[in-house]
């Protein structure tokens, strides 16, 4: 009975998802996103060295150079039915373009959906952005 | 010979060897950046420091001549105390941006700087950069990385033959550049990307397109002039994403010119791959059997002297002996390989090969030039020529148009009359050569030409059990293969120009479109069989989609006579198949197929045509034994000026030509030198 009303009087487990949500770590890796500088310009410089450390396969990456001689992707896809969510591709980027993200909530209805491609994975960094800079900040002593 | 201790092994090395090649020798690898085997020492970057007994400092290997009796020692403390001094010394300046360095992954500055490098830096101040140097459209610089090795000053003065770069100011300032900006004018640049250690000569075409581990390795053989250099292709998915040298000490060393190493991107342009039957006067596509039928409905009923077959410049030779074998069965001996009319007598086999081999280049003391000009028909070659003389007492002599061949040649004439100058230097040397290209065998009066060549290195004594002094320079990577194999008319067959002009009702082009493809008979049924839609295809009634070199395992023979062999790099583009299994295809729809099903098979059918096949790379003791000459009058030579084989060396071929990398180089290189010449 004490065992009960010790229980009965706990702070309950049970969260109201989705409204409710359980506190995240700061590595917590979730669905990719790839940042950009803070004047816009995207970070990625396509060394692909994220390609070569994944070990899925799930990076697909090509590159040429831009109009103005620097080096960028024209591709950056990744099958995010392969990934493993390992986060060596965050760990490898000298430049911390690729990053996995806090937002696990990418369900989707369809496979198509999930192969995600550089215009998606560069439109996630902008949406989450403070919350990515956040995180990074937050690690920084970590590494 | 010295003998000297290398680490506690004991190694013997000929007198005047450096420490470093005896540690080579001893199987200890010593760190360098500035020495190359095949350049002059510098001694200047100073990663090669070993400890030798008695010596008061760590002393530069590269630079430093064994004696015997010494004792060296690479791998002790004070050495690699050195060595992290001076790797720290070369990353205060380096910007340590490998990840967007397309040398990154195959650096030697990165690889040595995981053994040497310190794990940060203590160098806090500004590092220096350097504005970016233009030295052409094939080679793309990035200044401010390099470690001022001076490989590149070296490759370009000693072996390129071209003396435009070089190093401004000293210390801090020192640049590496060429002066006046302008493109390096070698058909060699290529090489100044392989040589430099860092990432600051790069290969402008390939730039930030892949890296190094992402590639597939395939060894090839090169097939855009006649020496068969070696290469190494590497391609990802299907595409050849690059071509580089594979060190090969009797052909190419390890150097490759620009064309071999640069047309690549011709291999995704204006590809046939599929099938083309021509209706009503337009081409349509169609599927294999419509165009094997359609060349089937032609065939019947045609006699075996209205049918012919050309072999064009790219060929392998399989699908040349197979093309052979299929005209045999349709009873036809209208064969050639002679695109450009060269009279080559395929009579005995040093009358059309290079007898004295690329290696024995290096062995012979005097060489005339006849209608050659090999800086243009083969660079690599002209590069072991312009390596011996370095050596010293080599005359060169050439005839024919005034050409700078990147080294000091007397110009005896533009007439092959002025060859009788040459006799007396030829007749002074031991080991005379000449080398006779096809700018002078492609003229009417060439037999006579090559006889006169021939009658002239027999009389200066350029032909003996020992040294054979003669030589064919070549221009076509298929020709000596086809030679071998007796691609050429039979007993009554038509050489190439009888066939023109209506003189065949049917006419196989084997990747032929080098000759004058208007001169074909209106009435005459073409039937091109390639990889390129270039200009036989333009003209033909039926195209098969073949196979570029990449693409398929083909056995080439160099202009030596060396018998070399590619594999297969990427597959063939859509429903295009590997030529000798086209024709085998074929043989079967006629009823009458050919006694091979398998490329091993058709090899086996090479061997049996001529032993030479049988092995690769060996080339039989050269020295002449019969002095009976070329069939052809000495005396029917013409006053004509010699005129050059290849004017534009960036296009001579169906590949290159669809290729806008070597576009860029005509506007660049040649364009500017025609319009010089007007």
């Amino acid at each position: 009975m004490s065992l009960t009303l010790k229980y009965f009087f706990r702070q309950k487990a049970t969260i109201n998802y989705p409204y409710e949500k359980g506190p995240i770590s700061p590595r917590f890796k979730g669905e990719h996103a790839l940042r950009r500088y803070p004047n816009g310009e995207e970070r990625c410089i396509a060394c692909k060295l994220c390609e070569a450390v994944c070990p899925a396969l799930a990076i697909t990456i090509e590159a040429e150079p831009r109009d103005d001689g620097s080096r960028r992707t024209t591709r950056y896809d990744i099958d995010m039915t392969k990934c493993i969510y390992c986060g060596l591709c965050e760990e490898s980027c000298p430049v911390d373009a690729i990053v996995e993200g806090p937002n696990f909530e990418f369900a989707v209805e369809t496979r198509e959906e999930l192969l995600y491609n550089k215009e998606r994975l560069l439109s996630n960094g902008d949406r989450w952005e403070s919350e990515l800079s956040k995180r990074l900040e937050l690690d920084a002593p970590y590494r | 010979m010295a003998k000297l201790t290398v680490d506690g092994t004991e190694v013997e090395v000929p007198n005047g060897a450096s420490v470093l090649q005896a540690c080579e020798a001893a199987g200890v690898e010593i760190p360098r950046f500035c020495y190359h085997e095949r350049l002059s020492v510098a001694g200047n970057c100073r990663m090669c420091l070993v400890e030798v007994e008695k010596a008061p400092k760590p002393v530069a290997s590269c630079a430093y001549p064994v004696a015997d009796g010494m004792v060296v020692k690479t791998d002790t403390a004070v050495v690699r105390q050195a060595r992290r001094g001076v790797m720290e010394f070369l990353l205060i300046n380096h910007p340590l941006d490998c990840p967007i360095c397309d040398q990154g992954g195959e650096c030697d500055l990165q690889d040595q700087a995981y053994s040497y490098g310190m794990d940060h830096s203590r160098f806090a101040e500004n590092k220096r950069a350097v504005k970016d140097k233009y030295l052409g459209p094939l080679v793309k610089t990035f200044m401010t990385r390099c470690i001022h090795c001076t490989r590149c000053i070296r490759f370009s003065s000693e072996v390129a033959g071209v003396a435009e770069m070089g190093a401004t100011s000293r210390g801090e300032n020192m640049e590496v550049g060429t002066y006046i900006e302008k493109a390096l004018t070698t058909e060699l640049s290529g090489n100044l990307i392989d040589i430099c250690p860092v990432g600051a000569l790069l290969n402008k075409p390939y730039s930030f397109t892949a890296r190094p581990w992402e590639l597939r390795k395939t060894d090839s053989v090169d097939v855009h002039d006649a020496l068969g250099s070696n290469i190494r292709v590497d391609a990802r998915g299907s595409e050849v994403l690059r071509i580089l040298p594979r060190t090969n000490e009797d052909v190419n060393e390890e150097w490759l010119g620009d064309k071999s190493r640069f047309s690549h991107d011709g291999l995704k342009r204006r590809r046939l791959d599929k099938p083309w039957v021509r209706q009503d006067g337009k081409l349509r596509p169609a599927s294999w059997p419509e165009a094997f039928g359609a060349i089937a409905a032609k065939l019947k009923d045609l006699p075996g002297e209205r049918i012919g077959a050309v072999a064009g410049d790219l060929c392998d030779a399989e699908s040349m002996v197979a093309l052979k074998d299929l005209m045999a069965s349709l009873g036809s001996q209208d064969l050639d390989c002679r695109q450009d009319g060269a009279a080559l007598d395929g009579g005995r086999r040093d009358f059309y090969t290079f007898n004295t081999t690329v290696a024995g280049i290096e062995d012979a003391d005097a060489i005339l030039l006849v209608g050659s000009n090999p800086r243009r028909e083969a660079p690599v070659l002209n590069a072991r020529i312009r390596k011996r003389l370095n050596h010293g007492g080599y005359p060169v002599a050439y005839v024919g148009q005034p050409a700078d061949l990147t080294y000091a040649a007397r110009h005896l004439g533009d007439g092959v009359a002025a060859i009788e100058d040459a006799a007396e230097m030829l007749r002074g040397a031991k080991r005379p050569m000449v080398i006779v290209g096809q700018g002078a065998l492609r003229r009417p009066d060439g037999a006579a030409i090559l006889a006169a060549a021939w009658a002239l290195a027999a009389s200066v004594g350029a032909l003996t059990p020992e040294w054979h002094g003669f030589n064919v320079l070549h221009t076509a990577a298929a020709r000596v293969g086809a030679l071998d194999l007796g691609f050429l008319p039979g007993l009554g067959g038509k050489a190439l120009p009888a066939m023109l002009g209506g003189g065949v009702d049917l006419l196989w082009l084997l990747g032929a479109d080098e000759f004058d493809i208007a001169a074909i008979g209106a009435n005459t049924f073409v039937v091109y069989q390639g990889h390129h839609g270039d200009r036989g295809a333009a003209r033909a009634d039926v195209i098969l989609p073949g196979a570029a070199y990449t693409e398929k395992g083909g056995t080439y023979v160099n202009t030596e006579g060396r018998v070399q062999r590619g594999y297969v790099a990427v597959q063939p583009p859509g429903e295009a198949r590997e030529d000798w299994a086209i024709l085998r295809a074929f043989s079967a729809v006629l009823g009458k197929p050919l006694p091979y099903d398998s490329i091993q098979e058709v090899r086996d059918r090479l061997a049996a045509v001529n032993p030479v096949f049988k092995t690769l790379q060996e080339l039989p003791h050269r020295g002449c034994t019969d002095q009976a000459g070329p069939s052809g009058d000495p005396a029917g030579v013409d006053r004509e000026p010699l005129l050059p084989a290849v004017v534009n060396y960036y296009q001579t071929n169906a590949i290159n030509r669809a290729s806008a990398t070597m576009a860029e180089c005509t506007r660049t290189y040649v364009t500017p030198m025609l319009q010089a010449a007007e």
